[in-house]
């Protein structure tokens, strides 16, 4: 725990750390990461063994709804194979809900656990660290050139990047690649910022209205019972309000991502 | 807010989750789903099947009752028919019968009174040679008078 306002919300900001420079590893993002990896095999892993033709159980219907869900919103965009691109928008769709709804976690409760092992700093919310947003939508990205040399071929695709779209004539080629390759690039770091940016603020607000722990605490040191109250009720209405709204986001933007991975890689595979 | 060999890691794990997905857990759910909803296809299918089965045969027993109702109206108008005819018959055989009965004993009737009648002629005729020889004072010759009494006979029979 810091221990002033003007300390507290850069320490809660600050990612357990091991390495130098480049070679720096956020542990507490990796095992967050990992510890959520497992639950979603572990969740869909249970579903999947048990998974029978016959009437399907509470549990096994919620996973079932989940995945016809993420194959629904392929079926409508991608008009190919599946079977690679389904399984791939399902983790995506799942991993990005369950790392952000570590932020719905009372913020001091992991560093106060961490701090029992031993850890300084502890970061929860592995989707509020660009480490993890680039990983997915890098991913993407690769997976959007390969679709697209899978569907044009190699030269079609080259010849794609540097005739669309103004045209053939070689004097437009320089100007075609340049804007392709912007356009291209703007999909993995539009994916990465968006998801890395809504978390971040969320985590941001959550830490501004704790803030208000400090208020009641010096309020009450002061005597003053009604500025202790104040700040005491503001805090939980604020961050009960805030959590709530949260959960819209933490959903909505495991949503977005997958929606654009598939539509980047439908029109990927599409032919020109 | 850095990029940093984090990056590295949460790649490799994340290609490990996707594969993994991939390969373990996105076939035998949709796999179970989609056979699910072949089952269930098929089950409505059989029902509607099912169902136009039922009208067809409830379709196939009304015809059946109809045919039935009609056949035993008929079985019962001609079992009235017949009833009738034996009726008829009956009487016509009841009417001749009393007719003969009647008619024979009329014959009988007739032959009767002729058999009286001669049996009375006879006494009559007896009576009356009786009476003509009371009268005579003496027996009649039968023999002698038998013209005459031949003659009141018929006379006797005439009247």
């Amino acid at each position: 725990m810091a221990g002033s306002s003007a300390d507290y919300i850069p320490h809660h900001l600050t990612h357990l750390k091991v390495g130098e420079g480049f070679w720096t590893l956020h542990v507490d993002t990796l095992f967050m990461t990992a510890l959520l990896g497992v639950t979603f095999l572990w969740i869909f892993g249970a579903a999947a063994r048990k998974a029978t033709v016959g009437v399907p159980g509470r549990f096994q219907a919620f996973i079932e709804l989940v995945v016809e869900f993420v194959d629904g919103q392929i079926k409508e965009v991608f008009h190919g194979d599946r079977s690679f691109l389904a399984p791939l928008a399902l983790t995506i769709f799942v991993m990005v809900i369950l790392m952000n709804t570590m932020d719905l976690i009372p913020i001091d409760l992991p560093g106060m656990i961490a701090g029992l092992a031993g850890a300084h700093y502890w970061r929860v919310l592995p989707s509020a660290d660009l480490n993890t947003t680039f990983a997915l939508s890098l991913t993407v990205f690769v997976l959007v050139i390969f679709y697209s040399i899978k569907a044009k071929g190699a030269g079609g695709y080259a010849h794609e990047l540097f005739t669309a779209p103004f045209g053939a004539n070689p004097a437009l080629w320089i100007p075609n690649f340049i804007l392709n390759l912007v356009e291209l690039a703007a999909k993995p770091v539009s994916l990465a910022m968006r998801l890395f940016g809504n978390m971040y603020a969320g985590e941001l607000v959550f830490m501004l209205i704790a803030l208000l722990g400090f208020a009641w605490a010096g309020a009450l040191a002061d005597g003053s019972i009604f500025g202790f109250a104040l700040g005491f009720l503001g805090q939980i209405l604020m961050t009960a309000a805030w959590a709530i709204f949260h959960v819209l986001i933490i959903l909505l933007q495991g949503f977005i991502f997958m929606v654009l991975t598939i539509v980047y890689i439908s029109m990927a595979h599409e032919h020109h | 807010m850095t990029i940093n060999a984090t990056i590295i890691g949460q790649l490799l794990g994340f290609l490990v989750l996707v594969w993994f997905t991939w390969k373990f857990i996105w076939p035998p759910l949709l796999g179970a789903i989609e056979e699910r909803q072949k089952k269930i296809a098929a089950g409505l299918a059989a029902a509607d099947r099912g169902q136009k089965d039922l009208e067809e045969a409830k379709a196939r027993a009304g015809d059946a009752m109809r045919e039935a109702r009609e056949r035993a109206m008929q079985l019962v108008d001609q079992a009235q028919k017949r009833g009738n005819e034996l009726i008829d018959e009956a009487k016509q055989t009841a009417v001749a019968e009393g007719e003969r009965l009647v008619s024979a004993a009329r014959a009988e009737v007739s032959t009767e009174s002729a058999r009286a009648r001669d049996a009375l002629r006879r006494d009559v005729a007896a009576l009356a040679l009786a009476g003509a020889g009371k009268v005579l004072g003496r027996e009649v010759d039968a023999k002698a008078h038998a013209d005459l009494l031949d003659q009141l006979a018929a006379e006797l029979e005439r009247g």
